[in-house]
């Protein structure tokens, strides 16, 4: 991609967001959100008929515009989290996948572990913050002996309550759970794939939250005018407007750098996970404001989004960690 | 970047990166990135450098001199300009703003007379469009222009103007319709500086520096042919002016953020601050702001080579940049500690950061202040209703 979609690309994007729009809307999502599982373990053969795995396979392009779908639509599959992390470290995603990296004091992907395998090949280790460990089938996780891939259903899930009610996240136990090893893959380049999928459900994020705020400033009448008529409004959303199109710009970059396998894919990567999604939360805040009481409300979708928003600005390294990340690469690391 | 350049895009951009290496140490010898802004003969000299070199006038028709080259070109010079830290073309308003609207509107003498000494850099230009009553409301304009015989007689006040002091000519919006409605009463003069009656007040800035001036204009007489387009359309012809201005302006800000990045990065390494993690924290802010804006950019540029018209996202770049550049500033002052008490030659880099600061908060003021371009995107972009 080189900051213009080609007319496959706009289709894909185009179906997806109405598929999302006719199957999951916000009244769905939100029964989704509120019971048990979080999410929906049946769209997975559908989501491969209609080609959006494969597609997602293809390129970070269309992977991180149909994610950008999934963020705009809070889209409560595991989705996410096979073609946005389990895909760039070499799973098979006839079905969903997870990866499991966290654990207690090595919450990121590149910390020292401690799990391991034993001379059988099976698995011992505890992770922590998996991510819809309950809507996988698969889950790679990440050893000392490099990636392994398990069957969930081998593992003991404990749930652990996250945030975000539509992105579940679990402890997996394996006490000696049978695995397959996987390719070598390089860590930091798969890595750069996973924060700009992050980055691409953030912009989805910040797209909507400024849509409904937009439109509610458009319809709500105090004063006998549009309250989007006030500047203390306007203005407001115009610094949202100004701020997510930044963000798509960033995201765009790591889309285009990471497709041309581009010196600079890591830190546009890294860029754009920093400002996209912390640019969904403050989005999210405006819109919630703009909303006055009703945004405050548990009716409101707004939370939900916000939500999600705070859930992938903490996901493997909070913007200050971005930041720092980025001042490493752009300054060197300090001399200390 | 040079991924998303095409193969004549690459050899433009070797080509004018190996001139800017050759030619830069002679207009700057013994700096080691040319901080200092060149004087009038040194500017000139530039600027004639850049016209010899088929620099100057990139996206301008080759017929006038130009090069005829689509505006991604002048995006990689601008781009390299940065780069290198290398100056402007001193004919940025005629560039810029004057030349395409002579272009758009003029007659074959006035194409032939004023534009190519405008790519030369022997002319240069300046704008008379704002006034102390019409500033955000640009139609408002009261300097007045009446016809008297073959004459135009012009009696006003116009401000901000830069480079009106070493102008030698003007692009001037006027009223000479006082009873016609607001904006049909306008028209457009091309104004020989040196001509008797005009006073330029240099107009001094909080930086002590005097780059705006004020023009005042008593009985001044000039030819009845220099009104560019017809009697009447000057708005018409002052929007072509501000669709130049606004095309390529996105570009220029970001090159100059870009230039001034590289140079807090040197700076943080000169004072020793590169290593402290609130200095590191803010200086990454400040950089994928930029890499932002930079890419905002090239969403336009992509759309533009296709020939279509660029979506609005263009309309935040003028915002942000200027949130960002003033927060560089911001930074490089924080970074000298006590030593920002001091001005001038005080201060580590000898006073470039005191001034820089400064001269930074006119950056949400100039060309549109930020509280009208927010109530531009509101309205135009995303569709709120009207706020007046």
């Amino acid at each position: 991609m080189k900051f213009i979609l080609t007319e496959e690309q706009v289709m894909l994007r185009d179906s997806a967001r109405s598929w999302l729009a006719r199957h999951f809307p916000m009244s769905k999502v939100a029964e989704v959100a509120d019971a048990e599982l979080g999410g929906e373990e049946s769209a997975w053969p559908q989501l491969v008929a209609m080609g959006w795995v494969e597609a997602a396979t293809m390129g970070m392009t269309e992977a991180g515009l149909l994610l950008e779908e999934s963020g705009y639509s809070l889209f409560p599959a595991p989705f996410f989290v096979s073609v946005g992390l389990a895909n760039p470290l070499g799973a098979d995603l006839k079905e969903p996948s997870t990866v499991a990296w966290a654990e207690d004091g090595a919450p990121y992907l590149l910390d020292a572990l401690r799990s391991d395998i034993d001379e059988t090949g099976r698995v011992w280790g505890h992770k922590v913050l998996v991510p819809d460990a309950q809507l996988a089938t698969h889950a790679i996780v990440t050893t000392r002996a490099g990636l392994r891939r398990v069957v969930v259903e081998d593992c003991t899930i404990v749930d652990t309550p996250s945030l975000d009610g539509t992105r579940r996240l679990a402890e997996l136990l394996m006490d000696g759970v049978p695995s397959e090893a996987m390719a070598d893959v390089n860590l930091p380049t798969a890595r750069a794939w996973m924060l700009a999928a992050v980055a691409s459900e953030a912009l989805g994020v910040a797209s909507r939250a400024l849509d409904l705020a937009v439109e509610h400033a458009k319809s709500r009448q105090q004063f006998g005018k549009s309250i989007g008529a006030y500047q203390g409004i306007s203005h407001a959303l115009v610094d949202a407007y100004a701020s997510t199109e930044l963000a798509r710009s960033l995201v765009n970059w790591a889309w285009a750098a990471i497709d041309s396998k581009d010196s600079m894919a890591v830190a546009s990567a890294t860029a754009a996970k920093e400002k996209a999604t912390s640019v969904a939360v403050s989005v999210c805040e405006t819109a919630i404001q703009v909303h006055g009481g009703i945004g405050f409300t548990w009716e409101s979708p707004l939370h939900r989004f916000y939500k999600r928003a705070q859930w992938l600005e903490a996901f493997e390294g909070n913007a200050p960690v971005m930041r720092a990340q980025i001042a490493d690469l752009v300054l060197g690391r300090p001399a200390n | 970047m040079d991924y998303l350049d095409s193969p004549a895009e690459a050899t433009f951009r070797s080509d004018l990166r190996q001139w800017f290496t050759e030619t830069i140490p002679k207009f700057f010898p013994g700096e080691r990135t040319p901080r200092a802004r060149l004087a009038l003969d040194g500017a000139r000299r530039w600027s004639r450098a850049l016209f010899d070199a088929g620099y100057a006038g990139l996206t301008w028709p080759e017929e006038y001199g130009g090069r005829g080259l689509p505006v991604q070109y002048q995006a990689i010079m601008l781009d390299e300009q940065a780069r290198a830290g290398a100056p402007e073309h001193l004919g940025i308003v005629g560039i810029g703003h004057a030349g395409p609207t002579i272009i758009a509107h003029g007659t074959a003498e006035q194409k032939a007379k004023y534009l190519e000494p405008i790519l030369s850099g022997e002319a240069i230009w300046c704008q008379g469009f704002s006034e102390p009553e019409s500033g955000s409301d640009l139609a408002a304009v009261r300097t007045r222009a009446r016809l008297s015989d073959d004459r135009w007689i012009i009696d006003g006040q116009k401000i901000w103007s830069s480079f009106a002091h070493i102008a030698d000519q003007c692009i001037l919006l006027v009223r000479t319709d006082p009873n016609a409605s607001k904006h049909d009463g306008l028209s457009y003069l091309l104004v020989d500086m040196k001509t008797p009656g005009i006073e330029i007040r240099p107009i001094r800035q909080i930086t002590g520096d005097s780059e705006f001036n004020e023009i005042f204009f008593t009985g001044v007489e000039v030819p009845q042919d220099a009104i560019l387009g017809q009697v009447g359309q000057g708005w018409q012809v002052a929007m072509t002016t501000l669709m130049h201005e606004r095309a390529t302006t996105g570009l220029t800000f970001v090159a100059n953020l870009d230039t001034v990045v590289n140079r807090l990065t040197q700076y943080l390494n000169d004072v020793g601050a590169d290593g402290d993690p609130l200095v590191r924290d803010q200086f990454a802010r400040i950089w994928i702001d930029l890499q932002g804006l930079r890419f905002t950019n090239y969403r336009s540029l992509a759309v533009a080579a296709t020939g279509r018209v660029p979506g609005p996202e263009g309309s935040i770049v003028k915002l942000a940049w200027s949130v960002t550049n003033q927060s560089v500033t911001r930074l490089a002052q924080q970074v000298a500690g006590p030593y920002a008490l001091l001005s001038d030659s005080g201060e580590p880099w000898g006073g470039y950061w005191v001034y820089e600061q400064l001269r930074s908060r006119a950056n949400s003021i100039e060309a549109g202040t930020s509280e009208i371009l927010k109530n531009i995107v509101a309205e135009r972009v995303i569709g709120l209703p009207r706020s007046r």
